[in-house]
């Protein structure tokens, strides 16, 4: 069950080609993250699927209906769309109350007066802003306008609710607090949701699928969180879901050597016979010991950050980076000091064509 | 041996107390941090020190040098105390190059031309900007910038740096990066750093010593390790870090999670001195807490109320008796599902009465 | 940014599109191309010779002579009047700072040439009252200073001028970044040197920008030169064209002569918007600060009380002192009459009032007149600025360019060329008639209002519309539920920014004026030319009163509104 389709849609804008082939699917009742960076075109395609832009090829579908399909004439305006959308600058009128904003959509579609005002209420307190319908935006908090716009976006019962990056105007401890409001919403209205962002700690934590787009508008990988984290597709979506460890491992005949040195990485061999790959895996993923059996390294900066210390380890050529609970390294033994030698071991590692690193620039 | 001396430092505006009788001491070559939220008179303190402000009372000492005190009606102003200063703004000037802005301080002292070369040549090379030098620091990025106001700074070999807020308008990625490059900077030139922040990482990264200030009062003065490891009070353990507050209260001598019918296990009673005191706290890190079964006799039961996969750490929401507090685990440790019922240890508690 | 796109192949966006192109070709494009073909092109031939005999005429060569000269030296002693005040206001801690800012902006608000008539009575060669109180009382021989000079026109021009400058440098000093120079002076530098070589060159660029305003207002302005160089023949371009056209009554020659050195104001007004883009775009820093910590103040210490005596005397002598003059003569029943109690009396007042067809009718056409232009403007306005801001169309690039151009087109070009144009060219003649003083002003008003009326839709973001479209609203509902309220303000700052300045403006209406149909303006100065002195004054005292009123209930409405 679809309630968006987009069937092969292309956007360019004079030169720039934003999106060249797109195609993608949302399910009925799905909290769905589109997240990609700053820049890549997944604003774009918000756009196109809320009927402000026109793509230059291709279909889109919302609940079965055909909205936009410039080859056979037709371009439903956006009004007519049923869609809530919440914009990035919260789009909150500053002449109008919050009641008023709130009960625009009812108001355009001629609502007699008393549903009107029992939906608006209703909505209102929904969203935490009870008590506050006669205020003016200008009165409220950056958070109180968001939740204004979020339920001038529900008050019409709309099939898909479309947030554009709601939360990145918001101070971190508010930002944390209304993610998890918005999920709660989702849940309980059981709404489709469509959310656009470049945190991936929010698509983490809200998505019950996301897709990854590249600064070309390419979708790279389309899945739950927890595929798009532990089993990443490529460099790219693993680099961009958190930090990301990556070190080249040659082959030599049947064995698989780190960096530029001698050592066996103690890991599994990928499939396959390229002679330069790269092994990718997390922070967490590292365990580091004094001794033992694994990977020599030595740590090239130790930081203490607080609640963990973060160490840099460097291993024949290749840089890699952990971090463990402070508590946990006093407790073990594992305040490593720069110049310190170490061994390193993995708890999990993905495999990555060497080529496909390339593209990972080095921030 | 201390080089800078703070000595009872005070500052009112008005009826306002911004700092309130300051005493600090500060080595040669360390690097201190002053670090609390806005306002809490941080920035105040750090311009008193270079004489932007003037202060209300108390005394200031460079060395054996007095450099303000108004009972004895003493104040040494800004240009005359030659301290390196970085400002958060980085305070570069956009109409001349990078080269005359480094060479600025030092045309001020009229030093001779070929001393003048050296010196502002050596700090361009030392934060990399040699290439630059005749740019217009406007072509510059951020990053780029502040390199520029670093480098002014050090031309005049300083004894002493000022760096207020310095990296808080660069990007994150950015910010790592220029806090090693000062921190090299500092042990290649042997100079004291004064740094205000209020980013606590930040602070925790590159101090020998920390400050912690709140409303124009000193918290805690201690190595970054004693301030994570023994907060000396419930403010200070809030601001570093993550945080869980549970309110504890008594009946009939014993202490009860407040809206929980059953007392606190055996391993979690309260300090003696704390018998029987108001507004007990008990206070966790959500990254030090276990999840254990629920025979194990020191656990405290409750219901998890969330659960977000954040990538790296799974971050739990648990009901305790109407309170919740926070626990993260790494994503490979287990735990319970959503709406489960749990047993929870605090590896590490601490306990604070009578605050807010 | 992206706009409301049309879907519609020829819809409203294209009539729209179409009316704003119309209009300013019409009212702005046409008049200034009709001088510059009349200037050059003679029976229909490019005729560049006579152009150069033109302006090689004594008196014309020696008009354009007298402009520049009038024009520098009023520029630089704006400048250095303008920024010393906006240093003392802005940078010690001179007492009363904010009642000596809202006086140093007064004279702005007041008419310059009203200004000069004061000026006149107070210093002409004979009978100025000063120059007679010190002949009559201390045995002087002649006047102690001559206003009919090029020095006396140009303090006159200064006095009235040097807020532009003002205005820009207090700006500039008091947004600027305090940590620009907490930096310079942690560096070691002392208060002098950082002034000298960190504050100025950081403010320079808003010195120059509001100099080269001074500069190019100077050129243009009619007022001051022709009531103060008359007398000694002193001409600029303005009144030279005024003066040539009006004595031939609008001849064939006058009318070449006027379009040759209209011209030469078009060139020398463009190359000074020219200057100061260049100075504006090259020089402009970001130097605006953030955080709330003050700049630092110099202590004048000994100096205070004398700078502030100073000041004080400077407001007494260049605000109150004319301004109390024209009140008083236009009090006195006959000119010369000394000024004591018996000789004061409000009858000139109610005269011009009430009786006087001549200022009745003024004042009658300078209040429907500058109604109309605002209201015309205002609507006209808001809807090419809205073609501007919000439409993506091709060529609207060329709608800011000619909606900005009689910014820099001085008021005698625009009143000629609208001569030229409507004089029955084209077959419709308005010559003589109230019409074409109202086109003259609608020209010369339009880029105020376009000004005003973007600011307002540039606060109006896309989404605030996209907002309303996404909730079912087509976009006339859009642009009246969501626009209209919000560009309100803007329009309204439109209206008044052009109502008042029409009803004290002269160098437009002097050129266009019938004796039916007088404005204010050109009322004072007429009778002022007949010698009816004190009517003159009395009419220009009732025309200060309706401007400082207006200015006060306007500064009341905008903050109230927030605009």
């Amino acid at each position: 069950m679809e309630i968006i389709r987009v069937e092969g849609v292309a956007k360019s804008y004079g030169k720039h080609q934003v999106h060249k082939d797109l195609t993608l699917s949302i399910k009925r009742g799905e909290c769905f993250t589109l997240l990609g960076p700053s820049g890549c075109g997944k604003t774009v395609l918000l756009r196109l699927i809320a009927g402000f832009e026109t793509p230059d090829t291709g279909k889109i579908f919302i609940d079965n209906t055909v909205v936009t399909d410039p080859a056979g004439g037709i371009d439903i305006s956006p009004d007519r769309r049923g869609l809530g959308i919440v914009f990035q600058d919260y789009a909150v009128w500053p002449h109008m109350t919050v009641f008023d904003n709130v009960g625009y959509p009812l108001k355009i579609a001629k609502r007699p007066k008393n549903e009107l005002r029992d939906r608006v209420m209703e909505t209102i307190e929904m969203v935490g802003m009870g008590g506050l319908e006669r205020r003016l935006p200008s009165e409220l908090s950056g958070g109180q306008q968001q939740r204004v716009a979020l339920a001038r976006a529900l008050v019409a019962n709309p099939s898909v609710m479309i947030l554009d990056e709601p939360l990145s105007n918001l101070d971190a401890n508010l930002r944390e607090e209304m993610r998890f409001e918005i999920k709660e919403l989702q849940r309980k209205l059981n709404i489709t949701v469509l959310y656009v962002t470049h945190d991936q700690e929010i698509a983490l934590a809200i998505s019950d699928r996301l897709a990854i787009m590249d600064e070309e508008g390419r979708i790279r990988q389309t899945g739950n969180p927890w595929e798009i984290f532990e089993r990443s597709a490529d460099p790219f979506v693993f680099n961009f879901m958190g930090i990301a460890n990556f070190v080249p491992v040659r082959r030599d005949g049947e064995a698989y050597l780190v960096g530029n040195g001698e050592q066996l990485i103690p890991w599994e061999p990928p499939k396959g016979d390229a002679p330069e790959w790269v092994a990718g895996f997390r922070p967490s993923d590292v365990q580091i010991a004094q001794q033992g059996t694994g990977l020599r390294g030595t740590v090239k900066r130790a930081n203490f950050l607080g609640a963990v210390m973060d160490y840099l380890i460097e291993v024949d050529g290749a840089h890699l980076r952990t971090s463990i609970e402070t508590h946990e390294a006093i407790s073990k033994g594992l305040m490593f000091k720069e110049g310190e030698t170490c061994v390193i071991n993995f708890r999990d590692l993905l495999w990555f064509n060497a080529e496909s690193l390339k593209e990972v620039v080095k921030q | 041996m201390s080089y800078v001396r703070l000595l009872n430092v005070t500052k009112k505006f008005g009826d306002v107390t911004a700092v309130n009788s300051l005493n600090l001491e500060i080595g040669k070559g360390e690097c201190f941090s002053m670090l609390g939220p806005s306002g809490c008179g941080k920035t105040t303190t750090l311009r008193m020190v270079a004489g932007f402000e003037d202060l209300s009372d108390g005394e200031i000492y460079v060395g054996d040098r007095l450099i303000s005190s108004p009972k004895r009606n003493y104040y040494l102003p800004p240009e005359k105390r030659n301290f390196g200063m970085v400002f958060q703004a980085f305070a570069v000037w956009p109409h001349l190059s990078v080269y005359e802005n480094v060479a600025f301080p030092l045309r001020i002292r009229k030093l001779p031309a070929s001393e003048i070369e050296k010196r502002t040549k050596d700090a361009l090379r030392a934060t990399n900007l040699l290439k630059a030098a005749e740019d217009s620091p406007a072509d510059l990025s951020g990053g780029g910038k502040q390199r520029v106001a670093l480098a002014r700074a050090l031309a005049i070999n300083p004894d002493v740096m000022l760096l207020d807020e310095p990296l808080s308008s660069l990007d994150p990625h950015l910010r790592e990066e220029m806090r090693f490059e000062i921190k090299d900077l500092q042990r290649k030139y042997g100079f004291s750093i004064i740094y205000v922040t209020h980013d606590q990482s930040e602070a925790m990264a590159l101090s020998d010593r920390i400050l912690v200030m709140k409303s124009g009062v000193v918290q805690q003065i201690d190595t970054p390790l004693n301030v994570y490891n023994r907060p000396a009070n419930k403010f200070v353990f809030s601001f570093i870090g993550l945080s869980n507050f549970l309110d504890i209260v008594w009946e009939d001598g014993r202490a009860f999670v407040r809206g929980e019918s059953a007392a606190l296990p055996e391993s979690l009673t309260p300090p003696e001195d704390m018998h029987g005191k108001g507004g007990l706290s008990l206070a966790s890190r959500p990254s030090e807490i276990d999840f254990v079964s629920d025979s194990d006799e020191g656990g405290l039961r409750g219901i998890v109320s969330r659960k977000a996969f954040l990538g790296e750490i799974i971050d739990y929401q648990v009901k305790i008796g109407g309170q919740e507090i926070r626990v993260q685990k790494g994503r490979r440790a287990p735990g319970p599902e959503l709406g489960e019922a749990c047993w929870l240890r605090l590896l590490r508690p601490f306990w604070y009465a009578g605050e807010q | 940014m992206s706009s409301i796109t049309q879907k519609s192949r020829f819809g409203v966006a294209q009539v729209i599109l179409f009316l704003s192109v119309a209009i300013l070709v019409i009212v702005v494009a046409v008049p200034v191309l009709l001088i510059l073909f009349n200037a050059f092109w003679v029976n229909g031939e490019f005729n560049i010779k006579d152009v150069y005999k033109i302006i090689s005429e004594p008196q014309t060569y020696q008009a354009l002579i007298n402009s520049l000269i009038i024009a520098c030296v009023t520029t630089i002693g704006s400048t250095i009047v303008g920024t010393f005040f906006a240093w003392l206001v802005t940078r010690t801690d001179l007492p009363y700072k904010g009642f000596m800012k809202a006086m140093f902006l007064v004279p702005f608000m007041l008419p310059s040439f009203i200004g000069a008539l004061a000026w006149k009575m107070l210093l002409s060669p004979n009978a100025g009252f000063i120059n007679k109180f010190f002949i009559d009382n201390f045995g002087f021989d002649g006047p102690i200073f001559n206003i009919y000079s090029y020095l006396g026109i140009s303090l006159v021009e200064v006095m009235y001028l040097f807020p532009f400058v003002f205005i820009q440098v207090c700006g500039a000093l008091e947004r600027m970044d305090p940590t620009l120079e907490e930096s310079a002076r942690i560096s070691g530098a002392g208060l002098f040197t950082i002034t000298r070589k960190i504050t100025i060159p950081l403010v320079l660029p808003s010195i120059l920008s509001g100099s080269l305003l001074i500069m190019l207002y100077s050129m243009a302005h009619f007022g001051t030169v022709a009531v103060l160089g008359i007398e000694n023949g002193i001409f600029n371009i303005p009144t030279l064209i005024y003066e040539r056209i009006h004595q031939s009554g609008g001849s064939f020659d006058a009318i070449r002569t006027g379009t040759v050195l209209a011209t030469v104001l078009i060139i020398t007004a463009a190359f000074i918007i020219w200057l100061q883009g260049k100075v504006l775009g090259k020089g402009h820093y970001q130097i605006i600060g953030g955080k709330s910590f003050r700049p630092m103040e110099l202590k004048l210490r000994a100096l205070r009380v004398p700078l502030l005596i100073f000041c004080l005397v400077y407001i007494a002598f260049t605000i109150v002192l004319p301004t109390a003059v024209i009140f008083l003569v236009g009090g006195l029943k006959t000119y010369g009459l000394p000024f004591t109690w018996e000789n004061l009396s409000l009858s000139n007042y109610k005269y011009i009032l009430f009786e006087y067809n001549v200022t009745k009718d003024a004042i009658w056409n300078s209040v429907t007149l500058g109604l109309s232009a605002a209201v015309i403007t205002m609507f006209a306005g808001v809807m090419i600025s809205y073609v501007i801001v919000k439409m993506k169309v091709r060529g609207k690039r060329i709608l800011e360019f000619l909606g900005m151009l009689p910014f820099s087109v001085p008021g005698s070009v625009i009143a000629l060329g609208v001569i030229l144009a409507w004089s029955g060219q084209f077959g419709i003649n308005l010559y003589n008639t109230v019409w074409i003083i109202l086109v003259a002003y609608i020209a010369r008003y339009m880029a105020f209002s376009l000004k005003a009326n973007s600011a307002a839709l540039e606060q109006v973001h896309d989404s605030l519309v996209e907002a309303s479209r996404a909730c079912g609203a087509t976009m006339w509902q859009s642009l009246k539920d969501i626009v209209l309220p919000l560009v309100r303000p803007g329009m309204l700052a439109a209206f008044f920014l052009i109502f008042l300045p029409s009803l004290r403006e002269l160098t437009v209406s002097i050129m266009l004026y019938s004796p039916t149909t007088r404005t204010i303006g050109v009322a004072i100065y007429t009778l002022n030319e007949d010698g009816e002195t004190v009517v003159s004054a009395a009419l220009a005292g009732i025309a200060l009163i309706i401007i400082i009123v207006g200015q006060m209930l306007i500064n009341r409405f905008t903050r109230k509104v927030g605009v």
